[in-house]
């Protein structure tokens, strides 16, 4: 790159977009360099580090979030197609101090080692029993099959949501009653 | 040391229980934090320019452009930091930032620090580096065949890094005395450890009294300790104003274990500007920081009578070093330490050589040189069993080493649960009548087929020595006890998501009889921790373990003291439990645990105690016979079940049963964890991983490169490559460890690339003699066999290597006391005259800094 190219480069990037998203809840309205990913716009611009990177490629599924209850890839989803989107990362996933069924189950049931790929492999369960509160293991491994995890050998993170979908479907029946 | 190791489960307040582990919420709730989460006012960011030559002299670095863009704040070269340094006193051969030559593809030239990422990032491309290339030495037999140019001015000669020769008693007579001898040539390639969180550090000066402030670096690392001494040496600063914090490793495996150019490199930039300076390296970078498992050939030679009792054994290593020394040396001592520790091997002789090589430096990854052997040993001794026509387990179980033993090396045996282990998983997975035989299939055959595989390891429960010598503890715990009850464990471990933490509240809140909610842990802080080695060597457990025992033994003496002055009752009656001190002839005299200590601090004054650990001394006294040493060893062995198509090669691994020699399970859920995610990482190691190595095409500069540094192309194990696994703990507790306990963060990894390539042999009848064993090989085998060939794929031959003159050590049985007879300087003992003395790199001081 010539340095004029990196000075235009350098100016480019000192523009700000402005944006307004749902995160976790809440309306945000966030300015951020263009061409800025949703992952560094959670992480730099929001202060939600509990979001991961792993390789900003999408091939570790470490930054994982829920875009519309939906799981995508953060690092490869850029910033500007979320305006209006309602975005939950993992600091959105308890409620109140209360550890959602899932995190309890990851705590007690060993499927959180180091805990770097947690928070995406939690919030892709969450998408999955959302979507289907009854899922069979095959489903958890297929669901969960683009989040690389190296500590674990995922059984127990299976273990873990097999537990959570029990729990939560017992707390459904209890609200219908 | 060990606070009744003998006791039962139920005996216990806490210890094997399953409990969710102490740092469990900040992990499930993306508390945790990591070096890149880090962000301090005023910080800038640095990117390293990497060469895309493989070997090179430097000849100019050219950094005005880069200087004058935009936000850029400062560049590096190698002469701003020209101290060498690295993680083994005999090898400093590594500059922060290269100074005269680069030796592979992603060694780093300069620095740039700026005010972002992305200025950084393009203001690299505006420093033009002038580089003379020079010929690449490309593998290990490579760098046995050309010696020049050297990549190093050290070592033993030419591009050999390292040669080490072991005769532990006249094994050629051993040899001819056998009924059998078995040779085979068996090549391990190298892999990584592929942590997913990428290396990041943040270097930061304080406003510390004094004229400079002091300097604190928080990192993504193993070893907290050895980047407090690498950062000092480096940058020539007072260790004691330098302050090294182990933030939480997103995973490690030994990949984070090295002090790293990178990390030295911010710490020299926030000294020089002021600031707060952070990296995080990319994927690609991750690849090329490495230290991973050595590509290792071997050749072994088994002499055994005809019921498969081994004789004697003889084991070459040629190990591809990489780059740099790194860890090397203890790597090629390791590739022989270990194979005698399984099974009785009355004679033993190791020659092991390793090579440097214009790649990313090799390390300590999971099991540190030792896979590659075991994976040897295991497939020859089920290739005996098949000739011999023995059951594979019987083999094994017929020859076990003896508990309480030195073995022909003179490592020293505890408690070896391996017997039970082989037991559990051939019960357990039906070996016996389940195997499949061998047969090659019948041409025709489509279906596909199962085969069973069996094969067994140890390792290492904390290395015996420490990487410097040096007479102090290896791990200390210091305990504060505050009058609100609560307890402080401060220790220099370091958490990297194996559960040391968890380790440390555990011990200190059993001794105490108190819960793990009442223990506040603090690790892996060198200003504020004392200092523990590390988590490598799979020492944590074991040797931080036993100083937290220490350490609360004396705090609950000092509690018990106080207690028993009120009550008026003898010490050793007092019983520690659910957060109480109770008298035990009358459990009505009882007093919270909280009251016991302000009575405590009321008596005494303020509560404090230490404690430290040092692993027993070794029998081996013998040059090199420091590495294998450890307090205990733990055993593993597996079944594995794969199912195999015979046409195409393409297998499946149904089922894995695993034995582990735990010692003790702490928390079993944890030890679990850690099981199944060594058989994981073994698997992925056995099935696909591979860090391999192209040339460039001659337009493009024909350079050596990494064949695919990024996680889509270097393949590991998804979800849905994961077999259901069978776990069996062999809980035999060990007098050495806390409670009991043994290692079990790297044992079990061992044991599965020999047991699928026994599978696949028992359900196909071809012999992978190499790893990975990918479908590609089998069919290659099964296509051999088809045209008359040896249903075989693997290494033919090993290379002749000049070795040094044998240290003679004559085995326990032999008369022998673990010194060498023949131990005179190595100097004199090496093949070939002209070497360097093994030790720094030069200091490249130019006259004027460009």
């Amino acid at each position: 790159m010539t340095s004029a190219l990196a000075e235009g480069y350098t100016a480019t990037m000192n523009r700000h977009a402005t944006l307004s998203l749902k995160v976790n809840g809440d309306e945000r309205e966030v300015a951020f360099a263009p061409h800025k990913t949703l992952l560094e716009v959670l992480r730099e611009d929001l202060a939600l580090t509990g979001t991961k990177h792993g390789c900003e490629l999408g091939e570790c599924g470490a930054c994982a979030v829920l875009v519309d209850g939906r799981p995508v890839l953060s690092c490869l989803m850029l910033a500007l197609e979320c305006e209006g989107a309602d975005v939950r990362t993992i600091e959105g996933m308890q409620e109140g101090a209360q550890l959602h069924p899932l995190q309890a189950a990851f705590a007690d049931l060993g499927a959180a080692q180091c805990g770097y790929c947690t928070p995406a492999m939690l919030l892709t369960a969450k998408a999955l029993l959302d979507d289907k509160p009854s899922a069979t293991r095959d489903e958890i491994r297929a669901s969960l099959s683009g989040v690389l995890c190296r500590c674990t050998g995922y059984l127990q993170i299976f273990d873990a949501v097999e537990r959570a979908a029990r729990i939560l479907a017992a707390r459904d029946r209890e609200d219908h009653v | 040391m060990s606070d009744n190791p003998d006791k039962k489960v139920d005996e216990f307040n806490l210890v094997g229980k399953a409990r969710r582990r102490v740092d469990a919420r900040a992990k499930v709730t993306g508390q945790a934090r990591f070096a890149d989460d880090l962000v301090l006012p005023r910080m800038l960011h640095c990117k390293l320019l990497r060469s895309r030559l493989p070997h090179a002299k430097i000849k100019s670095v050219t950094t005005d452009k880069a200087r004058a863009a935009a936000g850029v704040r400062l560049i590096l070269t190698g002469y701003d930091t020209p101290v060498p340094y690295g993680i083994l006193p005999v090898s400093h051969d590594e500059h922060p930032l290269c100074t005269d030559k680069v030796r592979f593809v992603g060694d780093p030239i300069a620095a740039v620090i700026a005010d972002s990422e992305e200025e950084a990032t393009a203001a690299l491309d505006l420093i033009h580096v002038d580089l003379e290339p020079l010929t690449t030495i490309s593998d290990a037999e490579e760098a046995l065949r050309i010696p020049e140019p050297r990549i190093h001015d050290y070592g033993d000669e030419g591009n050999l890094h390292k040669k080490v020769a072991f005769d532990f008693g006249d094994v050629d007579e051993a040899l001819r005395n056998s009924e059998r001898v078995f040779e085979d040539v068996f090549f391990y390639e190298g892999n990584t450890h592929l942590a997913i969180e990428q290396h990041a550090t943040l270097a930061a000066i304080d406003d510390a009294a004094g004229p400079d402030g002091r300097l604190t670096v928080w990192s993504s690392t193993q070893t907290p300790h050895y980047l407090h001494r690498a950062l000092a040496k480096a940058l020539e600063l007072d260790p004691a104003r330098v302050r090294v914090v182990a933030i939480a490793n997103g995973g490690g495996f030994g990949g984070k274990s090295d002090p790293f150019n990178h990390e030295i490199v911010v710490a020299k930039a926030a000294l020089m500007l002021g600031r707060p300076v952070k990296i995080c390296l990319t994927r690609e970078e991750v690849f090329y920081c490495h230290r991973g498992r050595h590509p290792v050939l071997m050749k072994l030679r088994t002499g055994v009578s005809l019921d498969g009792k081994i004789k004697g054994m003889e084991l070459q290593t040629l190990l591809d070093g990489g780059a740099y020394g790194s860890y090397g040396v203890a790597s090629t001592f390791y590739t022989g330490a270990l194979q005698t520790v399984t099974y009785k091997v009355p004679r033993y002789r190791f020659q092991g050589c390793r090579a440097f090589t214009n790649k990313p430096p090799c390390g300590p990854k999971r099991g540190h040189g030792t896979p590659q052997p075991r994976f040897g040993l295991e497939v020859q001794l089920d290739k005996i069993a098949t000739a011999l026509k023995l059951d594979p387990a019987d083999l094994r179980l017929q020859q076990l080493v003896e508990p309480r033993s030195l073995t022909a090396n003179y490592m020293s045996v505890e408690t070896i649960g391996l017997g039970e282990c082989i037991r559990r998983v051939v019960d357990g997975s039906g070996f016996r009548a389940r195997r499949s035989g061998g047969k090659l299939p019948t041409p025709g055959d489509i279906a596909p087929v199962r085969g069973l595989g069996l094969a067994c390891s140890s390792y290492l429960s904390g290395a015996g020595l420490p990487i410097y010598w040096n007479d102090l503890p290896q791990s200390g715990v210091q305990l504060q006890l505050d009058r609100s009850g609560r307890v402080t464990a401060f220790c220099g471990a370091t958490e990297i998501g194996q559960g040391s933490d968890d380790v440390l509240a555990l011990c200190v809140a059993e001794i105490l009889g108190i819960e793990i909610a009442d223990i506040k842990v603090l690790t892996g802080d060198t200003d504020l921790t004392p200092v523990d080695l590390g988590s490598y060597s799979s020492r944590v457990t074991l040797m931080m373990g036993n100083a937290a025992i220490e350490a609360a033994t004396r705090a609950r003496d000092l509690v018990a003291k106080a207690v028993s002055d009120k009550m008026g009752v003898p010490v050793e009656k007092l019983r520690f439990a659910e957060r109480r001190v109770t008298f035990i002839d009358d459990p009505a005299r009882v007093m919270s645990w909280q009251d016991a200590v302000i009575l405590a601090e009321a008596k005494h004054g303020t509560l404090g105690t230490t404690g430290s650990y040092k692993p027993p001394r070794s029998a081996a006294k013998y040059k090199g016979g420091g590495v294998g040493p450890t307090p205990t060893y733990s055993y593993s062995a597996a079944v594995v079940e794969v199912e195999v198509d015979p046409v195409t090669g393409w297998y499946d691994v149904i089922k894995v049963w695993i034995g582990h020699d735990i010692g003790r399970a702490l928390n079993p859920p944890l030890t679990e964890g850690q099981v199944i995610g060594s058989v994981y990482m073994g698997l992925g190691e056995a099935l696909m991983e591979e860090s391999t190595f192209r040339r460039l095409p001659p337009k493009l500069s024909g350079a050596l490169v990494h064949k695919f540094p990024s996680m889509l192309e270097y393949k590991s194990p998804s979800t849905m490559e994961m077999p259901p696994v069978e776990v069996f703990l062999v809980e035999d507790p060990d007098s050495r460890g806390p409670f009991g306990a043994k290692e079990v963060g790297q044992g079990p990894l061992l044991p599965m690339m020999p047991a699928i390539a026994n599978a696949i042999f028992d359900a196909v009848g071809v012999r992978v003699d190499e790893v990975p064993i990918t479908a590609e090989k089998i069919a290659r085998a099964l296509d051999a066999a088809t045209k008359g060939r040896p249903a075989r794929v693997g290494p033919t031959k090993f290379p002749a290597v000049a070795w040094p003159e044998a240290l003679k050590i004559a085995p326990p049985w032999e008369g022998g006391d673990g010194t060498a007879s023949n131990d005179r300087p190595k100097k004199e003992r090496m093949a070939r005259p002209g070497e360097v003395p093994i030790g720094d790199a030069p200091i490249i001081r130019p006259e004027v800094r460009r």
